[in-house]
């Protein structure tokens, strides 16, 4: 089997498995607990809190349950904190479920959210967010990597518009950790990432913040200074410092990607939806007239394993609001799927989607 | 030095099995369950024969049960998730919760929301009558503990089930410490949602589940996509629901005898103390067999969990939870009064597998030998 819908979910890497069973077995005491077994969780848990902070080039680190949690977080625990300054989130109408929704209760609470729209590159106009920026707008929150589509936002130009300012700045990196580098000068105040994107573990994520306070969520025994009650997984932990270690931006996907874009864009009726310059582990294309799942169970039938546009919204029959959002032709809209690189993806696999693909698309066209 | 652990009520070892079992899953079933291509498919598949072992395990059908990060996630869940959907503002909980709920039901008194703490007796019961004399036209949810995590007592909660049975209110209890331990059936109970968590039966930690009753109304907390039936947002941590079946199924087959080993160490521990002439008595009643809490009069509790420490033993005051502090622990205070000496010469001792005969006897000598060089002082 070719997995190609890493951006979905990855395999977990050996060592990382390795990391998480040995920990499990030397490292199972409660980090809480005041005795030595305790005590020795809580040094591991310490240890690997310190090197994902360093890794992230962010002081502060808070253990969640992925990356729905550590958006939830941020967005709730940031607005409850600091709603006395203002009432106005600024956001785009392409992020993810995990931060659209989280921003709908608070609408429902009074916030207001504003909802920067996007270009047919899915991509935000820096102008159009300066002027959404008020006196009362508490934070802004945007992806790094949109996940559907691989749309780059510019982050680090962002940051330092916010800089001085009273606004946080929230950034998603759940797809751009451990792909894109990160300009250590400009970081957000708040940067939620999961593991389970990166070959780690799923059910295991981050939010790291730099000087920031933050409202808790979820609450019990105080762990993690408050932010987040909970006994902590410490093997999680460890295990997601070492994803993080390991993660790597590999430059083949550049070369693959472009040669995909090539490949699929010479078809008369497919068109490639990602935008140049996007993120490169990345690349949805639609087919014309036809739907999406289609191509993905043809391709299934021969050993490949691709997505449509998300695996959120791949169960409902919506189109997704990323592909509302660019304004992709109707007569594309439904055959959207999405190809998504990760670690253990070789050349070989790439060489065998290309015939896959000539094959089903030939066989679904009646040609 | 032999290290021995008897403070499996605080987190306890992954079992081996479940290790296997949890190493397996991480490198095969690896896809997104959301996924409609056969990785995803075999993803949900594992997840929907996991959810069908928790929901066997408590007479529960497999839509009741919501795959949650853990114990604290699921009493949350239950108490803002109730609060949210109802239209009352009261909540009748006990003094000796964990902090997942109390402290979940401190915020909505904050918020405006009135929360009758029932005492308990001196024995850390709660009494089925009190909860009815609470009751309001406003009560919209009664939390109760199955299990205690400190003093191990049981509550009445297939009275109080009885007792709320017709009404409107939401019925909730945390399970976290007593599932594993005691059979569960939530018919027998009468309860609408319950609490379960994974790394207290030697499971991973970092999971658990709510069993929702069919028709109970609960708002989510977790905010995105529409993971377990729009319940519980967020990817699914499939390999870790792997190995939390493969807990529960061992710790089912394993209960009845799980229950008279942990008996019999209990025996066998005060057993040894009596014989060297250490003066001490159990806190609480009607308990469940792996929570051993002993006052030792005349002992300060935190040096005394050093030296037991230093001599190889793992042992806690209370819960681990209060996060590394020593403040009295609020379930003796709620049985014994603010001033009592019980809330500074109580020591838990709890067990689990991995534990033989033999561990239990040098434990209790060394507590012994301890006891009486401190309370000397
Ligand atoms: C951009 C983005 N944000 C957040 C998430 C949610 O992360 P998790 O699945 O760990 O909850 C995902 C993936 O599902 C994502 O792609
Ligand atoms: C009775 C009880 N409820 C809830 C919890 C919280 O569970 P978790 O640690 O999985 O969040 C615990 C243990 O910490 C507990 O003992």
């Amino acid at each position: 089997m070719i997995y190609l819908d890493n951006s979905a979910t990855t395999k977990p890497k050996k060592e990382i498995l390795e990391t998480f069973v040995k920990a499990n077995e030397q490292f199972y005491g409660n980090p809480a607990s005041l005795h030595q077994m305790g005590n020795a969780a809580e040094d591991l848990l310490e240890k690997a809190r310190a090197q994902i902070a360093d890794l992230l080039h962010m002081k502060h680190v808070v253990f969640t349950s992925g990356g729905t949690e550590a958006n939830n977080l941020a967005i709730l625990g940031a607005a409850y904190r600091y709603q006395q300054r203002g009432k106005h989130i600024i956001t785009a109408v392409t992020e993810h479920p995990s931060v659209l929704n989280s921003l709908k209760v608070l609408e429902e609470q009074g916030f207001e959210i504003t909802r920067l729209s996007v270009d047919r590159t899915g991509d935000i106009s820096i102008d159009e967010l300066k002027s959404a920026l008020r006196n009362d707008t508490i934070l802004v929150s945007l992806m790094h990597v949109n996940n559907e589509i691989g749309t780059i936002h510019p982050i680090a130009d962002i940051a330092r518009l916010l800089k001085n300012g009273r606004t946080l700045f929230h950034v998603d990196a759940v797809q751009s950790i451990g792909k894109l580098v990160f300009d250590k000068t400009a970081m957000p105040d708040l940067l939620s990432m999961s593991a389970h994107k990166i070959h780690g573990l799923k059910g295991s994520g981050v939010l790291a913040f730099n000087d920031v306070e933050l409202k808790a969520i979820q609450f019990g025994g105080g762990q993690e200074a408050g932010l987040r009650s909970g006994t902590v997984s410490v093997p999680h932990a460890a295990a997601l410092a070492k994803a993080l270690r390991l993660a790597e931006a590999n430059p083949m996907y550049e070369k693959w990607n472009n040669d995909l874009r090539n490949f699929l864009g010479n078809y008369s009726d497919v068109m490639v939806v990602s935008p140049i310059g996007g993120a490169s582990h990345i690349l949805s294309v639609a087919a014309k007239g036809l739907k999406g799942e289609i191509l993905v169970s043809g391709l299934q039938k021969e050993g490949i394993v691709v997505s449509t546009s998300s695996a959120c919204s791949s169960k409902s029959s919506e189109t997704s609001h990323v592909i509302e959002a660019i304004r992709l032709p109707r007569a594309y809209k439904d055959g959207v799927i999405r190809i998504s690189f990760g670690t253990f993806t070789t050349k070989k696999d790439i060489q065998h989607f290309k015939k896959a693909f000539e094959r089903v698309y030939r066989l679904i066209k009646g040609a | 030095m032999n290290r021995i652990y008897l403070d499996h009520a605080a987190t306890s070892p992954v079992h081996p099995e479940v290790v296997e079992a949890f190493a397996g899953a991480l490198g095969t079933v690896y896809g997104n369950p959301s996924s409609i291509h056969s990785s995803g498919r075999t993803a949900r598949k594992a997840l929907d024969d996991a959810r069908r072992v928790f929901a066997e395990s408590i007479n529960a059908g497999d839509a009741e049960i919501i795959i949650t990060s853990g114990g604290t996630e699921a009493d949350n869940l239950a108490i803002f998730g109730t609060a949210a959907k109802k239209q009352g503002k009261h909540i009748i909980t006990s003094a000796i919760e964990h902090h997942a709920v109390l402290h979940a039901c401190a915020k909505l008194e904050r918020e405006g929301y009135e929360v009758t703490y029932l005492p308990v007796d001196v024995n850390g019961r709660v009494e089925a009558e009190d909860v009815k004399k609470a009751l309001r036209d406003d009560t919209i949810l009664v939390t109760v503990m199955l299990g205690n995590n400190e003093v191990g007592t049981m509550q009445p909660i297939a009275e109080i089930g009885e007792l709320l049975k017709g009404t409107d209110v939401t019925f909730h209890t945390d399970a976290v410490q007593a599932y594993g331990i005691l059979p569960i059936d939530v018919e027998t109970l009468n309860v609408d949602l319950l609490s379960v968590s994974a790394h207290k039966l030697n499971g991973p930690k970092g999971i658990g589940f709510l069993y929702q009753r069919k028709g109970t109304q609960l708002a989510p907390q977790l905010i995105g996509g529409e993971q377990e039936r729009k319940r519980r947002a967020g990817t699914e941590n499939v390999p870790g629901v792997i190995a939390f079946a493969k807990a529960v199924a061992i710790s089912l087959e394993e209960k009845e005898e799980k229950w008279a080993l942990y008996n019999g160490f209990k025996e066998m521990f005060k057993a040894i103390l009596e014989g060297e002439g250490v003066n001490f008595y159990e806190n609480g009643s009607h308990q469940m067999p792996h929570i051993l809490n002993l006052s030792i009069p005349g002992i300060d509790i935190e040096s005394f969990l050093v030296n037991l420490d230093l001599a190889g033993i793992s042992a806690s005051s209370g819960s681990a939870c209060t996060a590394g502090s020593i403040d009295p622990s609020h379930v003796l205070v709620a049985m014994y009064g603010e001033k009592a000496e019980q809330s500074r010469n109580s020591i838990r001792f709890s067990f689990g597998i991995g534990l033989t005969e033999q561990d239990i006897i040098q434990a209790a000598e060394k507590t012994a030998q301890i006891s009486k060089r401190l309370a000397l002082k």
